[in-house]
């Protein structure tokens, strides 16, 4: 045990000393959080509008204000009919609501009312996504309008199917924060714990500490809990860095988090000893270990593509994936609030996890090393 | 300093690497405070004779004790009796010189107050003093080669093996580094040392030629000289060397020749030394002739003899 001390201790102060380490386990995290927070996020706010009210009565006003309070538009100003093409083009605004005279009128008359919303089409995605709201918007509008000329029909007001363009469960930035957390927490932890033991072997300072009266389950223990350590502390980056940028809330307990965290990150730096007992040189393991780390996490831990929709051959293999059940644990902790008596099924399969992969080191480094 | 039985023996040892026999049915002892030198060109098998004697690697066939102890059946046995210092620099680099020690005395399991003498023992032995906290990076290569050393034998071994521990270091430093290991040698440390350079071979009690994974020669430098008795060595000082080889070459007298400093080095047949016949010859060929005199053989002559022996 001390003499794990004393690898841990050294691998502490390399770690610490070697500044490209360092960044890749804390500063590219919190990087990739931006980077892919903001470039997966499909989600948009605050879109700019102007308004051409040529109704002017108190239903034209409720209506801009039903855009207002969604949040999803900034009220820029009024337009005349003939300044509505400069100030798109000038791309002042990207949406400009039309509200045609006589709107009121055909409202309590029961007819139909045309609403004309204009929008910038150059970012399609966008277009979409903001044609989206506007649907929605306004058919929640016209419902209430429906009961109000209909008060004592028989029938029932028409339903409005809300059409979920934007899907917020699936693509909201909630939702993907976890499934980011997951993929950078793995990436970093395997490529990092992979590349030091390999570097070793490059440099023949592990033929050196060989020759030590040292097990190879100590050099193990004292390799990884200096990077367990940090990699804990670079996952509670990101997930603070997420509840900052992201309003990513945090409903569960911190305390479950850090057992999660550390099941999981276990489980990674098993799969890191694993690579660099099957490589021999820095460029190898570092290909082994994105790969192993980056693809099935990516893939097939349900982050970007729902399991439920997967071949079914594809779906037995994510059993094989733990992000796949970090997932579900991570999600519940910090989306829904809920604690291991709901995911504790999920927290067995990362401890059974990790307890393989680093059995499999273990028994490969020590047939290595004697 | 040969106290009878061998600390170190080695029977048939051969070790290969698919087709390729690295270690070829190698046989020797080595006596306990002897400093045992390994010659051999690169790729002759020295380190992977080494690394089978520490434990690091198994034998494919033959077997060898050091201390007493089997490396195929204990080699976590002979790790505890052996320090080692690998082919590859083995320190940490990015780690200062009290780190570097420090980790070492901790994976050897030093206590505390074994730590302590221990530590300035090594930092004395190395020069350190004051620098414990310099980076081993940016040491120069003597003293890192040194501290190497010293974190090698920090649990007081009886027996080390020095895999080129000079390479690439000053005549000054390597000076230094042998007066180490006389040291040890003197406080009964069996040390076994490979080497490619001349000099720091004449400095071993005994020395083993090594060609393409066997031995090919064996003892002390007085004994390797030997190999020549009957055959005499000449050195021809001329100003072209490479020039005068061509000529010798087709002298019947001349078994062989190598290039020697600025001289040559020139092996004649078995009681065949008709200085003034070679003289006429370098002459003829329009070379100017300084000195030609006969000369002891070095171990250098010894070396190439053996190579060139093995070679045909
Ligand atoms: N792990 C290995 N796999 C395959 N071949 C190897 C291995 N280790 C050594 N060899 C080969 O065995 C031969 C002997 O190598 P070794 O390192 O023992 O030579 P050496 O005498 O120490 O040479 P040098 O003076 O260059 O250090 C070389 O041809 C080398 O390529
Ligand atoms: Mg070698």
């Amino acid at each position: 045990m001390r003499k794990a001390l004393a690898v841990g201790r050294k691998e502490f102060r390399q770690i610490a000393r070697d500044g490209r380490t360092l960044s890749v386990l804390l500063v590219v995290p919190v990087l990739f959080l931006l980077l892919f927070g903001y470039a997966l996020n499909w989600d948009i706010h605050h879109v700019k509008m102007a308004v051409n009210d040529q109704d002017r009565s108190p239903e034209s006003r409720a209506l801009v204000q039903a855009f207002v309070r969604s949040t999803y538009f900034d009220l820029v100003g009024e337009v005349s009919d003939r300044g509505i093409g400069a100030l798109m083009d000038a791309g002042t605004v990207r949406a400009v609501l039309v509200i045609p005279d006589g709107t009121a009128r055909r409202l309590h008359g029961g007819e139909p009312a045309p609403i004309q919303v204009l929008i910038d089409g150059d970012d399609a995605n966008t277009a979409t996504t903001v044609q989206g709201y506007v649907q929605s918007l306004l058919e929640t509008q016209s419902a209430k309008y429906r009961l109000q000329a209909y008060p004592r029909a028989g029938r029932p007001p028409v339903r409005v199917e809300p059409r979920v363009w934007y899907n917020p469960e699936l693509r909201s930035v909630l939702f993907l924060v976890p499934g980011l957390i997951a993929y950078i927490a793995m990436l970093t932890a395997v490529i990092s714990t992979a590349l030091s033991v390999v570097r070793e072997k490059e440099r023949g300072t592990m033929e050196q500490v060989r020759m030590a009266p040292l097990g190879a389950l100590s050099y193990v223990t004292g390799k990884s809990i200096p990077y367990l350590i940090v990699s804990l502390v670079s996952s509670f980056g990101i997930v603070v860095a997420a509840m900052w940028l992201f309003d990513l809330p945090m409903r569960g307990s911190w305390l479950v988090l850090l057992l999660t965290l550390t099941l999981f990150l276990l489980g990674a730096l098993g799969l890191g000893l694993f690579v660099s007992t099957i490589s021999d040189s820095q460029q190898v393991a570092f290909q082994i270990a994105a790969l192993a780390s980056f693809m099935p996490t990516l893939l097939l831990s349900g982050f970007i593509f729902p399991i439920a929709s997967m071949p079914v051959w594809l779906q037995a293999t994510t059993y094989l994936v733990p992000a796949r059940y970090f997932l579900v644990a991570l999600r519940g902790i910090v989306l829904k609030g809920t604690g291991p008596a709901v995911f504790w099924p999920d927290l067995l399969a990362l401890a059974l996890f990790a307890t393989a992969v680093i059995g499999l080191a273990a028994v490969r480094l020590r047939r290595e090393w004697a | 300093m040969n106290t009878g039985a061998d600390t170190i023996t080695v029977d048939r040892l051969t070790r290969r690497f698919g087709d390729f026999v690295a270690v070829d049915d190698l046989s020797f002892g080595v006596h306990q405070g002897e400093i045992f030198g390994f010659l051999g060109a690169n790729g002759a098998g020295k380190s992977t004779t080494i690394r089978m004697l520490c434990g690091l690697l198994l034998p494919t066939s033959g077997t060898a004790t050091v201390g007493g102890v089997d490396v195929r059946r204990d080699p976590e046995g002979v790790k505890r009796r052996i320090g080692y210092m690998s082919q590859k620099f083995s320190l940490y680099e990015q780690l200062t010189v009290d780190e570097n020690i420090r980790f070492f005395a901790g994976i050897y399991g030093l206590s505390r107050a074994k730590f302590e003498e221990r530590h300035r023992f090594v930092i004395e032995m190395a020069g350190l003093e004051g620098r414990g906290r310099s980076l081993t990076r940016d040491l120069p290569g003597g003293v890192r080669q040194r501290l190497a050393l010293g974190c090698a034998i920090l649990h007081e071994p009886p027996i080390v093996f020095l895999d080129e521990p000079t390479g690439g270091v000053d005549p000054l430093s390597r000076r230094r580094f042998w007066r180490l290991i006389d040291t040890l040698s003197a406080q009964g440390v069996t040390v076994l040392v490979t080497t490619h350079y001349m000099d720091e071979a004449e400095h071993c009690h005994r020395i083993a030629i090594m060609h393409a994974g066997r031995l090919a020669a064996l003892g002390t430098t007085s004994e390797l000289k030997g190999l020549f008795r009957g055959r005499s060595i000449v050195e021809i000082d001329t100003g072209n060397p490479v020039m005068a080889m061509r000529v010798l070459q087709d002298a019947p007298a001349v078994e062989k020749t190598s290039v020697f400093g600025t001289a040559v080095h020139a092996v004649l047949r078995h009681g065949d030394d008709d200085l003034a016949e070679l003289r006429q010859r370098l002459t003829a060929a329009g070379l100017t002739v300084g000195a030609i005199a006969p000369v002891e053989p070095s171990l250098e002559d010894v070396f190439l003899d053996v190579m060139d022996r093995r070679a045909s």
